[in-house]
């Protein structure tokens, strides 16, 4: 059985392609304004990678932001559906989820079985995702990996004030100006993202284990300051960007058995041991 | 073929003449010898409206909601508001639609803006406290001021001395509407006035008691429409008659025959706060899954009041008819109205405090049997806002599902309709497990 899941979100499209449960290829590209066909133009080109033709696939499931652009997908299901599928396939024992992506962070909770049971959302905010550390990483005249590498070599700690990330760009400023090193200024920034983050997840309570998923769950720095403000430990699987597209297509997998299932029932014939769900 | 039968409202057509007639008198009332006055609707509309001759009233909050309805001249009223008197977007959504609307000289039901004779107003917030005051300053500056103070406490703490301070106040606020309009307040339409506002409020309490009622014969969409005329002006004759004697007998009727709001009725949702006036699709989004909104403390307590009974339930508060009461005369009306009011309508409660607020709440999901809540974190109200959070955890610790969305009453700018779509979406399919009915 082969199926496939694409993840569209704020900046980035993943699709992740699955045969008979085990990762056949993966690919990631930025979206662009034109998302549709930048997902399109991707997920061909994984296909490519697996060596697999688009007839092949029996099943296609999008999520993200701009899931329902994705004009040849078979069904879309809610971003923190995919996480919350994704991250169960991962780490069965996991049971919040957090996932920053460019344009917004969240927390899940998840049941033993992977169903989401709570969210919570910072919406309405880019000082909790990753498009504020960009723009700070701008205002260091520095690139996202430096920044995120100089910042665990901070010890200082410095409050930003800001809540805001257009505010906090100007803080940003300021402390350069003050002679302020950069990587604790790099620091300040996660210090003050992960805070934000934090917020977000003890609405839903922080309950072990803790994945946390996303673009920015690539940024050491960020989960350094992360583990620190929740005093806790997490878990951050490889490729943590491409968690959302995997757990589509755990999705587009289970819809795939589903038919079966319903197929096989329409025509008198209940498969013993199959699973009913 | 669906659950049960359903059906609309016959008496749907009144409501919407009503309330159409409402806000063409107020515009047209000058042109019949008549006056205008401004207040909110939690004003004691019952005083003013006791002048002698023709009066109407234009209230606050529905004026906004009438507002937001339409996107378009919510964000022109909107951008008026915050480009000529550099308001922050952070303050009450209706009041800047409010303004807007009188900085542009725009009524929204046609015509420049209607210049009122006084304002009689209450405070019940901050914003409404100074609310007029700005909307006047915008005008010109010229219309008569009068606002009294209501933050007495909540219905449980109200007595004597509360209710005394309150009614002295209206007689300082009779006084001065006499001596502004040269005209003088009728004892006998006062008393009048006074037992309608009692009918409107309690049989809208009524009607809302009736949703507990499974398959709801009413969902919160259409309730909107329907409390608004007791928002309007509760003291009105014809609103009082319409919510006792055509609302209220017709949705008993629909309950006795199992009448549904929502054919396909599944899972029964507790709103809160007011809901995104611009975008009250959400609700026919929501009846694809068969969830119907039967429930939420703003939209039965905005007008209906409640009362906590000796066994700790939300029931409707009586009408003086019901309490055997006959009204003496002036100082008599303005006690029990005041009386109503204050331990009546639920919804000044959560001003008090959070505790107020989830026990009320908590008491609604259970009395209406509500399987889920969706809060529409409303950033254009603080007051119905306030305690959101800790209301969610007191829902959730009741086994209560709950999901939350922001966004704005009246300010449309403030709300991503595909975020939360999908949101909802989530919620529903994940946490409630629910698929679309076919």
């Amino acid at each position: 059985m082969i199926v496939a899941g694409i993840d569209i979100g704020g900046k980035n499209v993943h699709v992740v392609i699955l045969k008979d449960g085990a990762l056949a290829a993966q690919g990631a590209a930025a979206t662009g304004i034109q998302k549709a066909e930048a997902a399109e133009r991707l997920y061909e080109e994984t296909l490519r990678k697996a060596g697999l033709k688009r007839g092949e696939v029996g099943r296609v499931v999008a999520t993200g932001s701009a899931g329902k652009r994705v004009a040849f997908a078979d069904a879309c299901i809610a971003d923190a559906a995919a996480d919350a599928r994704g991250v169960h396939r991962l780490f069965p024992s996991a049971r919040t989820v957090i996932d920053i992506g460019a344009e917004e962070g969240r927390a899940i909770k998840i049941s033993p079985e992977g169903k989401v049971l709570d969210f919570a959302i910072n919406e309405k905010c880019a000082a909790g995702t990753g498009t504020f550390v960009e723009a700070m990483a701008i205002a260091l005249e520095i690139s996202v990996e430096e920044m995120a590498a100089i910042s665990l070599k901070s010890n200082t700690s410095i409050p930003m004030n800001a809540q805001c990330a257009v505010f906090g760009e100007s803080e940003v400023v300021s402390l350069i100006h003050q002679n302020v090193e950069k990587q604790d200024i790099a620091k300040a920034v996660h210090d003050a993202i992960a805070g934000r983050i934090a917020s977000v997840a003890r609405i839903v309570g922080l309950e072990k284990d803790i994945a946390v998923i996303g673009g920015m769950a690539k940024n050491d720095g960020f989960i350094d300051s992360l583990r620190k403000e929740m005093a806790m430990d997490i878990i951050v699987p490889n490729d943590p960007d491409f968690v959302g597209a995997l757990g589509a297509a755990e999705a587009a997998a289970k819809g795939v058995l589903e038919e079966k299932i319903a197929a096989k029932v329409v025509g008198q014939e209940i498969v013993e041991g199959e699973k009913t769900s | 073929m669906a659950k049960y039968k359903t059906k609309g409202l016959d008496c749907w057509k009144r409501a919407k003449e009503l309330r159409n007639r409402y806000y063409k008198d107020y515009k047209e009332s000058p042109s019949r010898g008549g006056l205008r006055w401004e207040g909110g609707a939690w004003s004691f509309d019952a005083i003013p409206q006791a002048l002698e001759g023709e009066v109407h009233g234009l209230s606050e909050e529905p004026y906004g909601a009438s507002i937001a309805h339409n996107p378009e001249l919510q964000v022109r009223y909107q951008e008026a508001a915050e480009g000529k008197w550099g308001c922050a977007r952070d303050l009450c959504s209706y009041m800047r639609a409010y303004w807007g609307s009188v900085a542009l000289n725009e009524y929204a039901y046609g015509g420049p803006w209607p210049h009122a004779d006084f304002i009689f107003q209450n405070q019940i917030c901050c914003c409404h406290s100074k609310w007029l005051q700005v909307a006047d300053e915008i005008d010109g500056g010229t219309t008569p001021y009068f606002c009294f103070d209501v933050g007495v406490g909540p219905y449980d703490k109200i007595g004597d001395r509360q209710i005394e301070y309150v009614v002295a106040q209206l007689y300082d606020g009779i006084a001065f509407i006499e001596r502004v309009t040269g005209r003088k307040i009728i004892e006998e339409k006062l008393i009048q006035n006074v037992y309608n506002t009692y009918r409107s409020n309690c049989y809208w309490a009524k009607t809302c008691e009736l949703n507990q009622a499974i398959p709801a014969p009413l969902d919160e969409k259409t309730m909107f429409s329907l409390y608004v005329l007791g928002s309007l002006e509760k003291s009105n004759q014809a609103i009082a008659d319409f919510y006792e004697k055509e609302l209220y007998p017709e949705v008993k009727d629909r309950v006795a025959n199992k009448i549904a709001a929502v054919a396909d009725e599944r899972c029964r949702v507790l709103g809160d706060s007011q809901p995104p006036w611009g975008f009250l699709r959400i609700y026919r989004y929501l009846e694809q899954y068969g969830i119907v909104s039967v429930a939420n403390l703003y939209t039965f307590s905005l007008i209906g009041w409640m009362k906590v009974d000796e066994k700790g339930h939300l029931v409707p508060y009586p009408t003086l008819e019901e309490q055997g009461i006959t009204i003496k005369d002036r100082d008599h009306a303005l006690r029990l109205l005041v009386e109503g009011e204050l331990k009546g309508k639920l919804m000044w409660a959560p001003f008090y405090g959070a505790n107020y607020k989830n026990d009320l709440v908590t008491k609604i999901a259970k009395q209406w049997r509500c399987d889920a809540a969706i809060i529409h974190l409303n950033r254009g109200c603080e007051g119905t806002a306030q305690h959101q959070m800790q209301l969610k955890i007191a829902l959730q610790e009741m086994g209560v599902p709950v999901m939350t969305f922001e966004g704005n009453m009246a300010d449309e700018r403030e709300f991503d309709e595909g975020r939360v779509l999908r949101l909802i979406e989530l919620f529903v399919t994940e946490t409630l497990g629910l698929k679309k009915v076919a």
